[in-house]
C-alpha cells in the first residue's frame, strides 16, 4: 500500500463515520413532542452501546466459553485448561512470576514515588524534578524495554572488549566479572520488574504529591509546634493523612502490572523463565493457536483484576469524599 | 450502584491537584536537610540516566556504539545522524512507513471513541429513556474487563468479515476498548454543568442536538482534551492490540510492532535499536512537554483503564 492508499482508507473511514453520526444527529434532531427524549436518548447512546455489545461484551462471553473448550474450540474439556495452568510446571512458573510482578512492583514504585514526592515537595526545583521522574510514563513499554535492555547489555569478558551496558561496566569497575543478566534465574525477573517500577514510580509520585499538598496546613503547623518534625512528621502525620491515596495508587499499579506483556516480550520474549500470564496469553492464543488455553489465561487475568478494581473504586470514593 | 452518586470517581487526580494549589502556601517545608536533597538527586539521576544513555548512543556512529560505552563519549566525541537516516529510510522495512501507520492508526482511534463517548455521555446525563441508568451502570462495570478477554473472538469476527489486515480492525478495537472509561469520565464532567443552563436553552426552544453542540461541547473542552491526550498515548504506545490485529503486515503495523521486532531480531545492532526507539518515543515526548497539564490529568483519570 502506498501512503496515498492509506490516506484514502483514512478518508473513507472519516466519511463513513461522519455519515453515521450525521444520520444519528439528524434522527435525534427530528424528534418532536413527547417522544423527543426517548428518540434523542436512544440516538445519542445507541452507537456506543452497539459497539460495546459487538466489540467487548460478546467477545468476552465467547472467551469465557472457549476457556472450557479444547485447543480448536470443538470439544468440551471442563476445567482442564485451568487445571493445566495450575499444575503444568512451566505454567506454574508463569504464575509465580506474575505473583512476583504484582507484589513487588506496586510496593516499590509507590514507596519510591512517595519518598521522592516528599523530598522534592515545595523545593525550588520541584517542577523540573517531578518532570524527570514522570517522563517515563510518556514512553511506551516497548521503548522502555529497549532503554533498559541497553542498561543490562552484556559483552563477554575478554581482552579488548569493553562493556557497553552501564550495569556491567560498574561490575567491571568494581572488579567483578560481567554477567549476562537476562539468563540468570530468578534475578532476571527482578530486572524486568525494575523497568515497570521505573515507569510507574512517576505515576505514584504525581498522585501522592497531589495528596500531600492537600493535607491542611494547620495540621502540619500544629504538629511542628508540638516539636514533631522530619521522619516522625512523615510517619505520624503525612502517611496517615494520605493513606487512601496510597491504596488507590497501589491498586492502580497492580492492575496495570497484571496486564503488561510488552516489557517481557521485548526484553526476553518470555524465555529463560521470565514469562508472565499476559505474555503467556498472547503466546498460547496467537502463536501456538491453543485457543482453549489462551482463553483460560485471559479469564485468569480477568478474575485477578476484578477484586483489585472493586477495591480501587471503593478507595477512590473515600479519597473523593474528603 | 451507589458508586455513581459521587461525582467524578476516577477523576480524583484533577480534584486533588486543584485543591492542592489553593492550600499549598499554608504548610511549611518538609525535609530540608542536605541528606534529603542528596537522596532526591540520586533518584532523579537513576531515573534519567537510562534514557540519556540510549539517547546519546542513538547519535553515536555504529563503530563507537558497538565498541565503547556511551560514558566514554567525551573521550571520542563523534556525533552523527546516520543511524536515524538508516533506520528511518534504509533497509527493506524503513521505519518511516511505520511512522505513517502509527499516525493513521492513532487519529481515528482517538477521535472516534471520544465523539461516541461524548454523545453517549450526553444521552445518559441529559435525556430520559427506559433502562437509562441500568445501561449506564453496565457500561461503567465494563471497565473491569481486561481487553485480553476480548481479543481472540474479536479477531475471529474480523477474519469472518474480511476486515482482517486493514486499519479498520485497529480503529474498531481501540475505539471499543476506550468507550467504557471515556463514557464514564465524560458523563461525570457533563453532570457538573449547571442544569439551569440546559433549562434556559430548552425554554428558548433548543432541542437536544442544539444543546449538545452549542452548550455541552464548548464547556466539555477540558475534559475532552484530557481524555484525548490519555487515549493518544494509549494508542500510540500500544503493542498488544497492534500485534494481534495489524502485526502481520508492514502495510498497517505501527512503530511499536516494528521496533519490538527489531529488538528481537537485531538485538545487537544497538545503533539502530537506539535510534529506532527514539523515533517511536519522540511524538509522545513532544506531547508530554507541550500538554503536560492535560497529560497528567488524562493519565490520572485513566490509570485504571481496562
Amino acid at each position: 500500500m502506498t501512503v496515498l492508499d492509506k490516506l484514502l482508507q483514512l478518508l473513507v473511514a472519516v466519511a463513513v463515520f461522519a455519515a453515521v453520526m450525521g444520520v444519528v444527529l439528524f434522527v435525534a434532531g427530528r424528534a418532536r413532542g413527547r417522544r423527543t427524549d426517548l428518540v434523542s436518548g436512544i440516538a445519542f447512546t445507541a452507537p456506543a452501546i452497539l459497539l460495546l455489545l459487538v466489540g467487548l461484551l460478546y467477545p468476552a462471553g465467547r472467551t469465557a466459553l472457549q476457556s472450557v473448550l479444547d485447543a480448536s474450540s470443538s470439544g468440551f474439556v471442563g476445567l482442564d485448561n485451568y487445571i493445566r495452568i495450575f499444575t503444568q510446571p512451566d505454567l506454574v512458573i508463569v504464575l509465580r512470576n506474575t505473583l512476583l510482578w504484582v507484589v513487588i512492583t506496586p510496593i516499590l514504585a509507590t514507596a519510591i514515588g512517595l519518598v521522592y514526592a516528599v523530598l522534592v515537595d515545595r523545593t525550588r526545583f520541584e517542577a523540573v524534578a517531578k518532570a524527570l521522574i514522570f517522563l517515563p510514563m510518556a514512553i511506551s513499554f516497548v521503548g522502555a524495554a529497549i532503554i533498559w535492555k541497553f542498561v543490562y547489555a552484556y559483552r563477554p569478558n575478554q581482552q579488548n572488549i569493553q562493556q557497553i551496558g552501564l550495569v556491567n561496566q560498574f561490575l567491571v569497575w568494581l572488579g567483578f566479572e560481567p554477567v549476562n543478566f537476562m539468563l540468570v534465574l530468578p534475578w532476571n525477573n527482578l530486572l524486568l520488574i525494575v523497568v515497570m517500577i521505573w515507569i510507574q514510580a512517576g505515576f505514584a509520585m504525581t498522585l501522592l504529591s497531589a495528596a500531600i499538598k492537600a493535607i491542611p496546613g494547620d495540621i502540619i503547623e500544629a504538629a511542628r509546634l508540638d516539636g514533631v518534625g522530619g521522619l516522625r512528621l512523615f510517619f505520624y502525620i503525612t502517611l496517615p493523612s494520605i493513606r487512601p491515596a496510597v491504596v488507590v495508587v497501589i491498586t492502580a499499579i497492580s492492575i496495570a502490572v497484571l496486564k503488561v506483556f510488552d516489557i517481557v516480550r521485548t526484553m526476553t520474549g518470555g524465555q529463560f523463565g521470565t514469562s508472565v500470564v499476559a505474555n503467556e496469553f498472547y503466546l498460547q492464543s496467537f502463536r501456538l493457536s491453543e485457543l482453549g488455553m489462551g482463553s483460560a489465561l485471559a479469564m485468569i487475568l480477568f478474575i485477578l483484576v476484578v477484586p483489585i478494581v472493586i477495591y480501587n473504586v471503593r478507595q477512590m470514593r473515600k479519597v473523593d469524599a474528603r | 450502584m451507589t458508586v455513581l452518586d459521587t461525582k467524578d470517581n476516577a477523576g480524583i487526580g484533577p480534584d486533588i491537584v486543584s485543591a492542592a494549589t489553593s492550600r499549598s502556601t499554608a504548610a511549611k517545608k518538609g525535609l530540608t536537610s542536605p541528606w534529603a536533597s542528596l537522596a532526591a538527586l540520586v533518584i532523579a539521576v537513576l531515573w534519567t540516566i537510562p534514557t540519556f544513555g540510549l539517547f546519546l548512543s542513538s547519535f553515536r556512529p555504529e563503530r563507537d556504539v558497538q565498541r565503547t560505552g556511551w560514558w566514554t563519549f567525551l573521550a571520542n566525541p563523534n556525533l552523527t545522524f546516520e543511524n536515524y537516516a538508516e533506520v528511518l529510510f534504509g533497509g527493506s522495512q524503513p521505519l518511516a512507513g511505520f511512522f505513517v501507520n502509527s499516525i493513521l492508526i492513532t487519529i481515528p482511534s482517538v477521535a472516534i471513541p471520544i465523539i461516541l463517548a461524548t454523545m453517549a455521555a450526553y444521552g445518559f446525563a441529559w435525556t430520559r429513556f427506559p433502562l437509562r441508568d441500568t445501561l449506564f451502570v453496565a457500561i461503567f462495570a465494563l471497565q473491569i474487563v481486561p481487553l485480553q478477554v476480548a481479543l481472540l473472538p474479536l479477531l475471529e469476527i474480523f477474519v469472518g468479515t474480511g476486515l482482517n489486515g486493514t486499519f479498520w480492525t485497529v480503529w474498531i478495537a481501540h475505539s471499543t476498548f476506550a468507550l467504557p472509561l471515556a463514557t464514564f469520565l465524560l458523563h461525570n464532567s457533563m453532570r457538573e454543568i449547571p442544569a439551569e443552563l440546559v433549562e434556559a436553552a430548552r425554554v428558548d426552544g433548543a432541542g437536544h442536538v442544539r444543546i449538545f453542540t452549542t452548550i455541552m461541547l464548548p464547556l466539555m473542552k477540558p475534559a475532552i482534551a484530557a481524555f484525548s491526550v490519555f487515549q493518544f498515548l494509549w494508542v500510540w504506545n500500544d503493542l498488544l492490540v497492534a500485534l494481534v490485529f495489524a502485526g502481520g503486515t508492514a502495510d498497517v503495523a505501527p512503530l511499536t510492532v516494528r521496533v519490538a521486532e527489531l529488538a528481537g531480531t537485531r538485538d545487537s545492532d544497538w545503533h539502530l535499536l537506539a535510534s529506532g526507539a527514539f523515533v517511536s518515543i519522540v511524538i509522545p515526548l513532544i506531547v508530554f512537554f507541550a500538554l503536560q497539564r492535560y497529560f497528567v490529568r488524562g493519565l490520572l483519570a485513566g490509570s485504571v483503564k481496562g
